[in-house]
């Protein structure tokens, strides 16, 4: 099963790649799509059922709605021209990724390597959560009941976007 | 906007009310088996867009679906923080208790407010999704009059 989740990880990282370096964005955007696919099939095999439920209407959703923004926008990409302060900008950026990969390197020194790590905060999720919450699907029963400020703030945060899309793109209130 | 080909029309005729109803089985089965209220949400607010793109709409009546799915997305969470603020008036004095009766495991009706609040996420993530494609759909619309 490792082979072949490193196999379906491979493609989706040549799928990213391409989706960066694609002239065209209607290509980029299904290249998008292969990395979102890839993912599903990813979850489903590390049995998360749910997290690919979601995953693929997301994903289905999310390329209808780009391929219909890209169809009826400009589908070449907008040359950059190289200067002195994109330079600096790249400059900047690589800074930054060091910074990063230096502490979390750091940050994942006494971790336990991948999979064997101890479950203190689960176990208790885990040992007994049908009788406390009452709903036999675990996930829905953490996300609602031990979770249900961290769901408040995805439906927030879902709210504020549809707002925030309705807000900058209207156009008889901008004259 | 205009829609699509007669084949198209008909199969989305056929098919939307199928994807309707599976976004509602999910929604309501949540705590059940995989799924529950954003995966139904989104599959609900697919089958409007499904319509949407096969149909096509006029931007009228486009103004007045966007000024609906707005509502209903904020009725969804405002349901949301009132189920939250009735748990500290009936349960014990904090946010988001589970304060209704559990009833039997694996039964339909059971796990207390777990299936409302799938219920009212669902309906809050299938209008913001149905809000965001709307607003891009009205944006070119009016743009290119």
């Amino acid at each position: 099963m490792e082979l072949t989740i490193s196999i379906i990880l491979v493609f989706m990282i040549i799928g990213s790649i391409f989706a960066l370096h694609a002239k065209d964005l209607l290509s980029a955007i299904i290249n998008m799509g292969f990395v979102g696919f890839g993912l599903v099939i990813c979850f489903l095999l590390l049995k998360a059922p749910d997290l690919a439920m979601v995953q693929l209407v997301i994903e289905t959703v999310t390329l209808v709605v780009m391929v219909a923004v890209v169809l009826d926008s400009s589908r070449r990409e907008i040359a950059v021209s190289f200067d002195r302060r994109s330079l600096l900008n790249m400059a900047v950026g690589f800074l930054a990724f060091a910074c990063l990969f230096y502490f979390f390197m750091k940050a994942i020194e006494n971790l336990d390597p991948l999979g064997m790590h101890t479950l203190r905060m689960a176990d208790s999720y885990v040992n007994g959560a049908v009788e406390k919450t009452g709903s036999i699907n675990l996930v829905t029963g953490v996300l609602f009941d031990f979770r249900a400020y961290d769901t408040m703030g995805e439906a927030v945060i879902l709210y504020t976007a549809a707002l925030g899309t309705l807000t900058l793109l209207r156009i008889k209130g901008k004259k | 906007m205009e829609g699509m080909s007669i084949i198209v029309k008909k199969v989305t005729q056929l098919m939307v009310g199928i994807i309707f109803m599976f976004g509602i089985y999910i929604i309501l089965h949540g705590h059940l088996s995989p799924g529950g209220g954003f995966a139904g949400g989104v599959l609900i607010a697919g089958a409007f867009i499904l319509l949407i793109l096969a149909f096509g709409s006029s931007s009228l009546k486009l103004k007045k679906e966007v000024a609906g799915s707005s509502n209903t997305e904020s009725i969804g969470i405002l349901m949301v923080v009132v189920m939250a603020v009735m748990a500290m008036l009936f349960g014990a004095k904090v946010f988001f208790f589970n304060f209704l009766p559990k009833g039997e495991a694996g039964e339909l009706l059971s796990a207390g407010v777990i299936p409302l609040y799938n219920i009212f996420i669902g309906i809050e993530v299938a209008g913001a999704i149905l809000t965001i494609f709307l607003a891009l759909i009205i944006f070119k619309e009016e743009s290119s009059k």
